[in-house]
């Protein structure tokens, strides 16, 4: 196949063939890491903006880095330095940003549906770096990239996502790559935040940590996110580990091959033990380095499309 | 030109230019060549294939080099999709492959392997990707079919057959072991659809 979307906004439109391209893709740049000079002209004379109505760093520094690896030029505009906090519309920021020869624009934005929105409004491509609790297409892209290369493929896998998962844009967009490239996915966690209308997903849901650990080939922790957590969800941190936490002693229910993944930042003895975090099983740091392939293919492939 | 990648015409294509024969006599007569220029320093060249076919004409001189001068030779492949200069005017994108070669390059000569030589705008991708890798002592280029039409200063050091062509025209090349089809080189007049 050949690739001929200009945005990403989400994984649930696209097709598992489409998901494989980028993955495959992803692979041809993980090389140019291991080069002398590990940049390639692809994207010369293109601009990108990173445009982050929320704060981030991992997420911003690696689409940065991303893009200068393609030789594209970076802005870098983030909430607080830009005129939204002028009362200027999203559209008309948007607009000017364009108005500036913008190519490509990264937007992490609070609101869900907001790169959809700017995706079919402007002619620059338009990639999603985190939507509210809608979609983080390129965690999920680095995420299955990653299992793809430390087991060789995706389908078959039985897949947990434990944690917040009601507000998590992370696990909804593994949800949707996983399941279109035929892992099984459980999700775990207390049932204020992982409610029984996510089987509609084609997902199963648990409530015990302890009876899913030892069937999995990939557990993905997700971060508690402090931040967003209204007291009638959360049950308390200690609570929480107790119950949800991957202790050293759940450890030892899983597979001696399983991979533990945590799309960070984590947060150490909360959702995961320390030493777990740093140990064999890990591949959190793997995801990183991942991640920056995965989105030099995204930025090459929308970027590197001729616009309309 | 790495990519043929329009779908097949139905046109029928006709006697072949070349058949099976006739492409292992000027791929024995390019690896004699090769042997010939890069004596006595045999061992120091990599035959750095553009995917996908002169990733496979590339093993076949491999071997044939081997066979000949009793020499071992190492091979690569270099991608040259991320370094081309029509990014960003295309409707669509390839597939991007991953590169590899033997590194360090210093002292080695770089022998980039291609199908049919046209406009050179290949070849000056792969060289500029080489030099990503490092520093070789030397760059030629080895192509089973030169079609003519340069639209840069760049010149072929092994050519394997020379094809008159018109700009209309396509080279439909066939490699066993990639197009799961006997090998064989055909011109096909275009036919606008």
């Amino acid at each position: 196949m050949r690739w001929s979307r200009k945005d990403l906004v989400g994984i649930r439109e696209l097709s598992a063939e489409e998901i494989t391209f980028v993955l495959d893709t992803a692979a041809a740049f993980k090389q140019v890491g291991t080069r002398d000079v590990k940049k390639v002209p692809a994207l010369r004379g293109k601009t990108l903006v990173n445009f982050f109505v929320e704060p981030s760093t991992r997420t911003r520094t690696s689409f940065e880095l991303a893009a200068k690896r393609l030789s594209a030029d970076v802005i870098n505009i983030s909430a607080t330095t830009s005129s939204l906090t002028k009362g200027e519309t999203l559209k008309d920021t948007a607009k000017i940003l364009e108005a500036n020869h913008a190519d490509i624009i990264v937007l992490r934005h609070s609101s869900a549906g907001a790169p959809q929105f700017l995706a079919e409004r402007l002619r620059a491509s338009v990639i999603n770096a985190g939507d509210g609790a809608h979609e983080h297409p390129t965690q999920a892209l680095l995420d299955l990239y990653t299992i793809r290369e430390r087991r060789g493929s995706i389908a078959g896998l039985h897949v947990a996502i434990v944690g917040d998962i009601l507000f998590s844009r992370v696990a909804r967009s593994n949800i949707f790559a996983l399941l279109k490239l035929g892992a099984r996915v459980t999700l775990v966690g207390p049932s204020t935040l992982v409610p029984r209308v996510f089987e509609r997903l084609g997902v199963t849901v648990s409530h015990c940590i302890d009876e899913v650990l030892p069937t999995v080939d990939v557990v993905h922790l997700l971060r508690v996110q402090h931040e967003r957590q209204r007291k009638e969800y959360f049950p308390g941190i200690g609570e929480y580990i107790r119950l949800f936490g991957l202790t050293k002693a759940r450890a030892k229910l899983l597979k001696a091959d399983c991979l533990i993944m945590h799309p960070g930042p984590i947060n150490r003895g909360v959702e995961i033990d320390s030493d777990l975090a740093d140990g064999v099983q890990s591949v959190i740091l793997a995801q990183v380095t991942n991640g920056l392939a995965v989105r030099m293919a995204v930025l090459y492939l929308c970027g590197g499309i001729a616009s309309r | 030109m790495a990519a043929h990648s329009s779908p097949l015409s139905a046109v029928s294509p006709g006697s072949p230019i070349l058949d099976a024969s006739g492409i292992r006599n000027a791929l024995r007569r390019i690896a004699h060549e090769i042997i010939e220029r890069n004596q006595p320093d045999l061992g120091a060249i990599v035959l750095a294939g553009i995917p996908s076919r002169g990733v496979e004409i590339a093993r076949r001189l491999a071997r044939l080099i081997e066979e000949l001068a009793q020499v071992p030779v190492a091979t690569g492949i270099i991608d040259v999709a991320m370094h081309r200069d029509d990014v960003g005017k295309r409707a669509n994108l390839p597939m991007v492959q991953a590169s590899r070669l033997p590194v360090p390059l210093d002292g080695r000569t770089v022998i980039i392997v291609d199908d049919v030589f046209y406009t050179g705008r290949t070849t000056r991708a792969a060289m500029d990707a080489i030099g990503t890798f490092g520093r070789p002592a030397r760059i030629q280029l080895a192509t089973l079919i030169d079609r003519g039409h340069r639209e840069l200063p760049i010149r072929a050091d092994y050519v394997g057959k020379n094809l008159p062509t018109a700009m209309g025209e396509r080279v439909r090349l066939r490699l066993e072991n990639v197009d799961a089809e006997p090998d064989a080189v055909w011109l096909i007049k275009e036919e606008k659809a």
